[in-house]
């Protein structure tokens, strides 16, 4: 993975603001922030971010490159698109956060225990399994995530919510087994293996 | 004069006739006023009442009309009268509308319109017929003064209304700055990239206008007279001189960049790779849509900085405190050349608050489509050498960073062409932290030279631009037919420019139009009075000619005033000013206002009825009493309104002759003065409050409590506070008690 | 009014017990009331949801989507999406705008599907919709005001819009910061909307509930907190993560801050459906963790007329 980072500090030397409007997706908007700063202010976890959106922004214009992709700020984004729709710029901040997340994660170098890198993992493993969300298991695996210990703390802490869900019919119990499948499973398989090959070939990624 | 046939209208429509009693007034205006003619009406106003009127000035020979109805500022068309003397006594908003409908206090309302009445008929018995000033001049031409794109502007405008244009300029070519141009800022859509200066057209419009006569390698050498017959003298640098007759001047003397030699720390003077925003220009005309190359070694430049605010906004004191406000975008202009030729270039604003006005917002986000690239920053120095480097503060990294750069521009100010300053000593410059003649000699020269009293060039606001913001009205300057535009009255851009230059020559054309017609230029647009004096009454106090704000009066050789009708703008200062009150128009002297204020009715001191005598300017505190009244907002029914052309037009006889005769309190309301100032006449308020500082003496001299007199600013959005200033007085005589000086 | 017809894009958390099932109770329900068909997309598949874009990337987002639109041109050719779901009717709507602004997008999306056997099904030419979008302008207020049997007169509800159905597409003619569809639908329901909740459109954390939950309950605790303050006495959401975050961590808040939150979390379509004279099942109300009695009270009576 550190590979990949490598071929791309070579491939962009000191251009970093080049490099994001490559290879990030909505990144050639990157240059039109006019730094008033309304995203930062409107973030709901703005306060979480340790360089919210405007710094970014900034930081990607002056090629802090580990800064930024090493950072944990992009992923405190919520996706409640409320950047979005006070931009005056009109920048699409929420998805160029998501690509800045995405391009650091494949590149290997975002923050390897932040969770919500972790819960975005094991989400798509989740829906990849049969082409549906199974809600049981996403749960049982984001507990289980930092080991069994933890994981059956987490989940006692979680029991009462889960009983409560279960007994309005909202939670399946037999969902460890199964459920949350489409028929078409093994195409959608194999038409996201597509899709990433493509994606990889645009990007200038050895797949 | 010996025929005066006082005619008194007394109106009962708007419940006038339900609050009031109209015989008694009626009575007043016989028995006290002395008219000869009184009428009442159910509706003066409407086609009957005006009827009326006319045929009593017909058939009846009434000259002098006094109209007992709403406030000189309603109902202006209606009982417009013109060849008679005309006074309004405002019953309505004065009266009616500022009480309550109170058996209570039916009395002292009837009292307060009774008295109102006695003071419209003295006010008319005292006015004359203003006849046209004879000494006015017929001249309709314009002088425009400066060849930059302003100036040029202005002589296309007034060409193409049909007036002709003397167009004189100090270089050999016109053109300004914006011939030095490599692009233009654009101002059309797209907005998107530099666009031609469109310089050659507008010369070769010039060149073929017959309307415009051009000179060039030439200066004012000298500017006398007044609107409608300005004589000017113009001399070319190789000798010789003309001299030509104009009736309004345009001045568009412009700007000279702010010295880059100020600014060693950002590398002003240190190194030839570091330019101004002309100096880029230069490079980029020479490159002509080639890669741009830098001043020491010719090298392509690869990399660019550009600084703005360069001696700007500066807080310290050392360099210009002000925005130029076109930097932003020129520097955005200029980093496109280097985009536009060679992407790959390194382009990089480097700003603290960039300002894009109008639609520049389109022109920025193309700059950044381009890939300028903009960073919030203060830059604190530019260190010179092969590759220079600019460090400044990241604002929103609130970092140390360094910018390397083939060159740099520095986006440094305006300075404005403005003259000297005739209020700094010696005319020497004055300016906060900053030398007019910044790209000079040093040497202050002089652009008008005109032969007033007052000093040779227009009088400056603030950091050398030209005093110009006449009270909400641009161009409008303290010398009445001369109209400053473009960068020398405020910093400008090229469009913004253009459309002050176009203003500019509107306003030379109404003035000369105005002036040939013997009328009053703006504020007092039409008036037909002009101030006259009594020469054997003077005693050569000079204080009228130093105190008129336009510079109207200049000095005979025998050292009397001498009234330049066609310069006044008929503020009445140099009436308030006069201490033997020698001064007066026509239809507004020492006598009409001061009949008035004995007109009013005195009640003795037992009658626990109080008197306040407020002199209020009709500007600004007339029209908000008048909106007060309109809202229903009640004042003190003890109150007697005058209003006054301006504070400054308030001779103090005024109010020893109010204090001498009873009254109880005055009240002096005048427009926001000093820097910010509001008064119509710019120094009118000023001078009144200046001379009103020193009535405590009087009243003291008087055994009267200071706490009688006081003077106040009030706008006209003082709806509120104007009663309430008269409502306040009102409770200080209770508790001070009633003036001792009543009979 | 005739009979109404739409493709059908339920989404994950609607299916038989998954999280949302009792909003699709309720859809259902008032579905029938209002004579509107839904015809399930066969076979759809997750829309990658707003958390899949991290180790899904963009493509592979787009396809997944894409899938389900060319699902539906195929089976319900000629009609129009409609979700119930945020995500999913966002996530939907932004790869069909994606799609249709992209040529090179939309041929690596064909391409993809191609995979899936399904590049000649997608041509792009449906419009993508929320529920509440249907209601509102293939109804109307006047309309949806018709059926109502059993009004739900003196309770007042806070209107919680959250993110999603309101941003960055939202609905048409509601501003983003104080959109009112929801108190109008509340009002012509019978109930009394709380107009003045202040945290009607503020985020409640969304999946990242699961990954940071000290930051989202801190989120979810004002947007109940406001709820109180202005008097409601029930919570109506369009959104099924609003929903399940603002019911299912009411414990927790209290545990954590000494608050004692005890409100009801309903969809719109719960209350349509106890309006119409749907019964407490019909409206799914047996599906809430904190169970609103005021409507199963409503539910239980009989039917005004």
């Amino acid at each position: 993975m550190s590979e990949r980072n490598n071929a791309m500090v070579e491939k962009y030397r000191n251009d970093f603001l080049k490099e994001v409007e490559a290879n990030v997706e909505e990144g050639p908007w990157v240059k039109m922030c006019m730094q008033c700063g309304v995203c930062s202010g409107s973030c709901p976890f703005g306060p979480y971010w340790e360089h919210p959106p405007q710094e970014i922004f900034m930081m990607i214009r002056a090629g802090k490159r580990d800064e930024v992709l090493k950072s944990e700020s992009m992923w405190m984004c919520t996706s409640c698109y409320n950047c979005i729709v006070r931009c005056p710029r009109e920048l699409p901040i929420t998805h160029i956060m998501h690509g800045l997340a995405n391009y650091a994660h494949r590149l290997g170098i975002a923050p390897k225990m932040n969770p919500t890198r972790r819960f975005a993992k094991l989400f798509w493993q989740n829906i990849m399994k049969g082409g549906r969300v199974n809600e049981l298991k996403l749960s049982v695996g984001l507990y289980f995530m930092d080991g069994f210990a933890n994981g059956v703390k987490k989940g006692l802490a979680m029991l009462p919510v889960g009983i409560g869900m279960f007994k309005t019919g909202r939670l399946n119990p037999l969902g460890l087994l199964g459920g949350g499948k489409c028929k078409g499973a093994g195409d959608i398989h194999k038409m996201v293996k597509k899709a990433q090959e493509i994606e990889n070939r645009r990007k200038g990624f050895a797949s | 004069m010996a025929d005066i046939k006082i005619g008194a209208y007394v109106c009962k429509g708007c419940g006038l006739g339900e609050r009031l009693n109209t015989a008694q007034l009626m009575t007043v205006a016989q028995r006290e006023g002395k008219a000869q003619v009184v009428r009442e009406h159910e509706f003066l106003c409407n086609g009957a009442g005006v009827a009326m009127i006319r045929q009593d000035i017909e058939k009846e020979g009434v000259n002098h009309v006094v109209i007992a109805a709403c406030s000189r500022r309603a109902k202006t068309d209606a009982f417009g009268f013109e060849g008679v003397a005309i006074s309004r006594v405002n019953l309505r908003e004065g009266v009616i509308w500022v009480q309550p409908d109170t058996d209570e206090v039916k009395e002292i309302t009837q009292e307060m319109a009774a008295d109102y009445v006695r003071m419209g008929c003295a006010e008319s018995a005292r006015m004359n017929i203003p006849q046209i000033n004879p000494g006015h001049g017929n001249n309709k031409r314009i002088l425009v003064v400066g060849g930059g794109i302003s100036g040029m502007t202005s002589a296309v405008e007034a060409a193409k209304a049909g007036y002709e244009v003397l167009l004189v300029e100090k270089t050999a070519a016109l053109g300004g700055w914006l011939a030095k141009l490599h692009r233009r800022v654009p101002f059309h859509e797209p907005y998107a990239d530099p666009i031609e200066t469109g310089m050659p057209a507008l010369l070769k419009r010039i060149e073929s206008d017959k309307r415009i006569t051009v000179y060039l390698n030439s200066v004012v050498s000298r500017t006398s007279g007044a609107p409608g017959q300005f004589s000017i003298d113009i001399s070319k640098e190789s000798g010789g001189t003309t001299t030509e007759n104009v009736g309004a001047i345009i001045m568009a003397s412009g700007f000279e960049p702010y010295d880059v030699k100020k600014l060693p720390e950002l590398g002003g003077g240190k190194s030839p790779d570091v330019v101004d925003q002309a100096g880029l220009e230069q490079l980029a005309r020479a490159a002509n849509g080639a890669p741009i190359r830098r001043p020491s070694d010719g090298r392509e430049i690869k990399s660019v900085v550009f600084v703005q605010c360069a001696g700007q906004r500066d807080e310290t004191g050392k360099n210009l405190p002000y925005c130029s406000g076109h930097c932003c975008n020129t520097s955005i202009k200029q980093a496109m050349y280097f985009k536009d030729s060679n992407p790959d270039v390194d382009a990089v604003v480097v700003y603290t608050d960039l300002r894009t006005p109008g639609n520049g917002e389109d022109f920025y986000r193309s700059a950044q489509r381009k890939g300028v690239i903009f960073t919030k920053g203060k830059v604190s120095e530019v260190v010179p050498g092969a590759e220079l480097q600019v460090k400044f503060k990241d604002l929103i990294l609130n970092d140390d960073a360094v910018a390397k750069a083939d060159l740099v521009v520095l986006a440094t100010g305006m300075v404005a062409n403005s003259g000297v300053d005739i209020d700094a000593a010696g005319g020497t410059p004055n300016v906060e932290g900053q030398d007019q003649a910044a790209a000079g000699d040093g040497k202050v020269v002089s652009i008008l030279n005109l032969t007033y009293r007052q000093g040779k060039d227009l009088p400056m606001l603030r950091y050398g631009f030209n005093d110009s913001h006449f009270i909400c009205f641009p161009y409008e300057t303290r010398r009445t037919g001369i109209y400053s535009c473009g960068p020398v009255r405020r910093p400008m851009d090229i469009v913004q420019a253009t459309e002050d230059a176009t203003g500019a020559a509107l306003k030379a054309i109404q003035a000369a139009e105005n002036a040939a017609l013997g009328r009053a230029a703006h504020p007092r647009s039409g008036d037909l009075s002009f101030p006259a004096f009594r020469r054997e009454g003077c005693t050569q106090c000079k204080r009228c000619t130093v105190e008129c704000p336009f510079g109207a009066i200049d000095e005979d050789e025998q050292r009397y005033p001498l009234f330049n009708e066609s310069r006044c703008r008929r503020c009445g200062t140099c009436m308030g000013a006069c201490p033997v009150r020698v001064i007066s128009f026509e239809n507004y002297s020492v006598d009409t206002v001061g009949y008035q204020v004995k007109a009013v009715d005195v009640p003795d001191q037992f009658s626990e009825k109080p008197r306040i005598l407020v002199l209020a300017c009709e500007n600004d505190a007339y029209p908000a009493l008048d909106m007060a009244a309109m809202n229903r907002i009640q004042y003190s029914a003890f109150a007697r309104v005058v209003p006054v052309r301006c504070l400054g037009s308030v001779n103090t006889i005024w109010i020893n002759d109010a204090l001498t005769a009873g009254y109880d309190g005055v009240l002096l309301m005048g427009c926001q003065k000093g820097e910010n100032y509001q008064c119509h006449f710019v120094k009118g308020s000023e001078m009144a409050h200046y001379r009103m500082s020193k009535i405590d003496d009087t009243l003291k001299g008087m055994s009267l409590e200071v706490e009688r007199v006081r003077t106040c600013e009030v706008a006209i959005t003082d709806i509120q506070r104007a009663p309430k200033i008269i409502n306040e007085m009102a409770e200080t005589i209770q508790k001070i008690g009633l003036s001792p000086m009543k009979f | 009014m005739a009979k109404k017809e739409y493709s059908f894009y339920p989404g994950c958390s609607s299916e038989r017990k998954a999280s949302a099932s009792n909003y699709m109770v309720s859809v259902e329900s008032m579905c029938k009331t209002l004579d509107v068909k839904l015809n399930e997309i066969p076979d759809w598949n997750c829309c990658g949801a707003s958390i899949g874009y991290a180790e899904g990337g963009e493509l592979p987002r787009h396809a997944m989507n894409a899938r389900n639109i060319a699902l539906s041109e195929k089976h319900n050719p000629g009609q129009n999406i409609v979700a119930t779901c945020a995500a999913c009717w966002l996530g939907t709507k932004e790869t069909h705008e994606r799609l249709s602004g992209s040529a090179q997008l939309l041929a690596d999306t064909k391409e993809a599907l191609k995979e899936a056997g399904l590049d000649m099904d997608y041509k792009g030419d449906v419009e993508i919709r929320h529920m509440v979008e249907v209601l509102i302008e293939d109804f109307g207020y006047e309309e949806l005001a018709k059926p109502v049997v059993k009004p739900l007169e003196g309770i007042k509800i806070a209107g919680y819009v959250g993110c999603q159905t309101n941003r960055p597409f939202g609905v048409a003619g509601e501003s983003f910061e104080n959109p009112k569809y929801l108190d109008k639908l509340t009002e012509i329901m019978g109930a009394e909307p709380v107009e003045k909740y202040d945290q009607k459109v503020t985020c409640c954390g969304g999946a990242l509930a699961f990954s940071e939950p000290d930051k989202s309950q801190a989120q979810i605790k004002k947007i109940i907190e406001s709820a109180y303050d202005f008097g409601a006495e029930m919570i109506v959401t369009p959104c099924p993560v609003c929903q399940m975050n603002v019911e299912v961590y009411q414990d927790q808040i209290n545990k954590k801050y000494g608050t004692k939150f005890h409100i009801p979390v309903m969809y719109y379509s719960q209350l349509m459906a106890v309006a119409y004279g749907g019964t407490a099942r019909e409206a799914g109300l047996n599906g809430n963790i904190v169970r609103a009695t005021r409507l199963e009270e409503i539910a239980a009576r009989p039917a005004k007329k």
